[in-house]
């Protein structure tokens, strides 16, 4: 009995080496490499084949993809400590409250070039990658050339009748403008009671001709890709990627509204420093000039329109961040959702299950 | 046990083996009552804790006062009910015609056309769901043969609403309804049909008066299973129901998205719980609830 033990206990000490070498191996491995989570469809691939491949190579270490679905999984992951993922992609609104929640590192400009990037989209705890637009897009099959030119015409189901699909999430601002609120007055009206029900109740309106609440780009690029409905409001990239998938629609950036991608470092990750790096990488030029060539979303790094021969001036003019675009539309406004999104969305499905 | 324990000549033995015996039983369920106790019990205490919490950790009952200032949980709740009540009557009309074919079918048949109730059954809810799809939508298999035959013009909505939900439910919904109806079926005594004929029933009679009693354990069991699983659908309301039909899980998960914490969530959850066990207890006044579970005659 005693020698078994010590012969057993003889062998575990011969095999300890090799075991805490091979633990020394994974973990070196495990160095080089960052989780990056994503949204997933025709977004991350694109995002993987223009930034998250290529300045993995040029920075040396590997990169692991996940996706997921918003920012209740991310808080969750932190406040558990669950940790494992380095680098987020996110919208800006729900970044500038996660930001605020505590969930985020504080990202490092000494590190991160950003004076290159359109203004207000590096911030504290959030730096914007791409910019993209909720437009009014409509199948091709129905109205030609013709479809609905703004959220006017969205609205008007005389003039273009037929099924629309619209987001799940409280989006406000194109029923103001469909009601003929000028654009640069939305958020000021939307920020009152009065505003906010007027909003609603032109919601109402239109909600017997809404077939449809889409609730992830994927599905609303399906709906496009199915013939589900005649209109949308939607991302601009996805209806693009519904189309080299078979669909037939159109769209126009007319009062689209205009938003951005973000990268953040959720709190939690043991890689906060390659994590940084990996941002610094991906926020250069060519990495977001080479975004545009997957997925029609614009670059923040205003230099990336230099770099012509990925990004001809023909192709900038269909590109949501182009000057000549940005000046049709609606810029997002992050404080509003942060002050008020809550009431809005409540107020939102009252309207949708009512 | 106990009163023969008093009676015989060895009563203070007989009484001791009892009592060993007990606490051997006891002891054998312990792990099953800890894993029950650790996975069931716990989380629903904790729910229960959840809902009545501020982020902070602090009493309140904002949770449960939103679940009655704002209408639509009132209507998620009763979208819910609806749903689940119009699958589980369509699962006994459909579940309890094929049960009884089955039923009646030689066994070796009959195992082989149960292989039709459990093939689906065995693919992922996912995958049937998006099948409706493709088949209910605007330019759908269904409308595509519609219009093309002439049945109707233009395209019918048959999916992004109520109907289509309904449908795609009833399709995963069934197996569960025809498994305990076809096993409490099949423990039915053919005599007893037979025998009642023999008395001078009519078809009719026969199945009223003996066939359908014998088979209702199945048919509760089925039934309640059916509804219990219909309250709790996420999947196929979120892509047949197209934004507009919002059940308990779809407002639950959009809860936790919207408030970034679990306590007004939770709260909803704690309401369907409840309503949830309020059914059951009314239905367990009308059949066993072991039997309903235990699913045999």
């Amino acid at each position: 009995m005693r020698r078994r033990e010590l012969l057993g206990g003889s062998i575990a000490a011969l095999a300890m080496p090799a075991i805490i070498t091979g633990a020394r191996r994974a973990e070196a491995a495990d160095e080089n490499q960052l989780t990056i989570v994503s949204w997933g469809g025709s977004y991350q691939d694109a995002q993987s084949k223009a930034e998250f491949e290529p300045a993995a190579k040029a920075l040396g270490i590997t990169v692991k993809q996940q996706t997921y679905s918003g920012l209740a999984e991310l808080r969750l992951r932190v406040k558990s400590g669950a940790g494992g993922w380095d680098v987020v992609s996110s919208g800006s609104g729900t970044a500038a409250r996660a930001g605020k929640e505590g969930l985020l590192e504080k990202l490092d400009y000494s590190v991160i070039d950003a004076k290159s990037l359109i203004s207000g989209t590096a911030q504290p705890y959030y730096i914007g990658n791409d910019v993209f637009s909720t437009v009014v897009g409509w199948s091709t099959k129905t109205f030609g050339k013709n479809g609905p030119q703004n959220w006017v015409d969205f609205w008007d189901v005389r003039k273009f009748p037929g099924s629309r699909a619209y987001r799940n999430n409280a989006m406000l601002e194109p029923a103001l403008m469909a009601d003929g609120v000028p654009m640069h007055e939305v958020y000021k009206v939307l920020s009152t009671e009065a505003g906010l029900k007027r909003a609603i109740d032109k919601m109402k309106q239109l909600k017997p001709h809404i077939a449809v609440w889409w609730s992830s780009g994927a599905q609303s690029a399906q709906l496009m890709k199915d013939g589900a409905v005649d209109m949308i409001a939607a991302w601009n990239g996805r209806l693009d990627a519904a189309n080299k998938d078979g669909a037939a629609c159109a769209y126009t950036y007319e009062q689209g509204l205009l938003d951005t991608d973000c990268f953040v470092i959720p709190k939690g990750t043991k890689k906060r420093d390659l994590a940084m790096r990996f941002i610094a990488e991906i926020s250069k030029p060519k990495y977001q000039a080479d975004l545009t060539k997957y997925i029609t979303y614009g670059p923040t790094n205003e230099k990336a329109y230099d770099l012509t021969s990925i990004i001809s001036p023909a192709y900038a003019a269909q590109l949501p961040s182009s000057p000549a675009n940005t000046a049709k539309q609606l810029l997002i406004d992050d404080a509003w959702y942060m002050k008020y999104y809550q009431k809005a969305q409540a107020a939102y499905q009252d309207m949708i299950t009512g | 046990m106990k009163a023969l324990a008093a009676e015989g000549p060895n009563a203070t033995e007989l009484g001791r083996d009892a009592r060993s015996e007990r606490w051997m039983l006891f002891g054998l369920s312990l792990p099953a009552l800890l894993l029950v106790g650790l996975v069931v019990v716990l989380p629903i205490a904790w729910l229960f804790l959840l809902s009545f919490q501020t982020e902070g950790g602090a009493f309140t009952l904002a949770n449960y006062q939103r679940l009655i200032d704002q209408p639509s949980y009132r209507r998620i709740l009763a979208m819910t009910f609806e749903i689940s009540l119009t699958v589980t009557a369509m699962c006994i009309v459909l579940g309890y015609a094929l049960a009884y074919l089955l039923a009646q079918l030689p066994r070796r048949v009959a195992g082989v056309l149960m292989l039709g109730v459990l093939m689906p059954f065995w693919t992922s809810i996912l995958v049937r769901t998006y099948a409706w799809l493709v088949l209910l939508q605007r330019d759908g298999l269904i409308n595509v043969i519609g219009e093309h035959l002439g049945f109707w013009q233009k395209p019918l909505a048959l999916v992004y609403n109520m109907e289509g939900t309904v449908v795609g439910l009833v399709h995963i919904m069934l197996p569960f309804m025809v498994l305990p109806l076809y096993n409490s079926m099949r423990a039915i005594d053919r005599d007893y049909v037979r025998g009642a004929a023999n008395l001078g029933a009519g078809p009719i009679q026969v199945f009223w008066h003996v066939y359908l009693p014998l088979s209702r354990p199945g048919l509760f069991a089925g039934g309640t299973i059916t509804f219990i699983l219909c309250l709790g659908s996420y999947v196929t309301p979120a892509v047949l129901g197209g934004g507009k039909i919002v059940m308990a899980a779809n407002g639950i998960a959009g809860d936790v998205e919207l408030y970034f914490s679990w306590g007004p969530a939770s709260a909803f959850g704690v309401v369907l719980l409840v309503i949830t066990l309020t059914i059951l207890f009314t239905a367990s006044r009308f059949a066993r609830l072991d039997r309903i579970f235990g699913g045999g005659a």
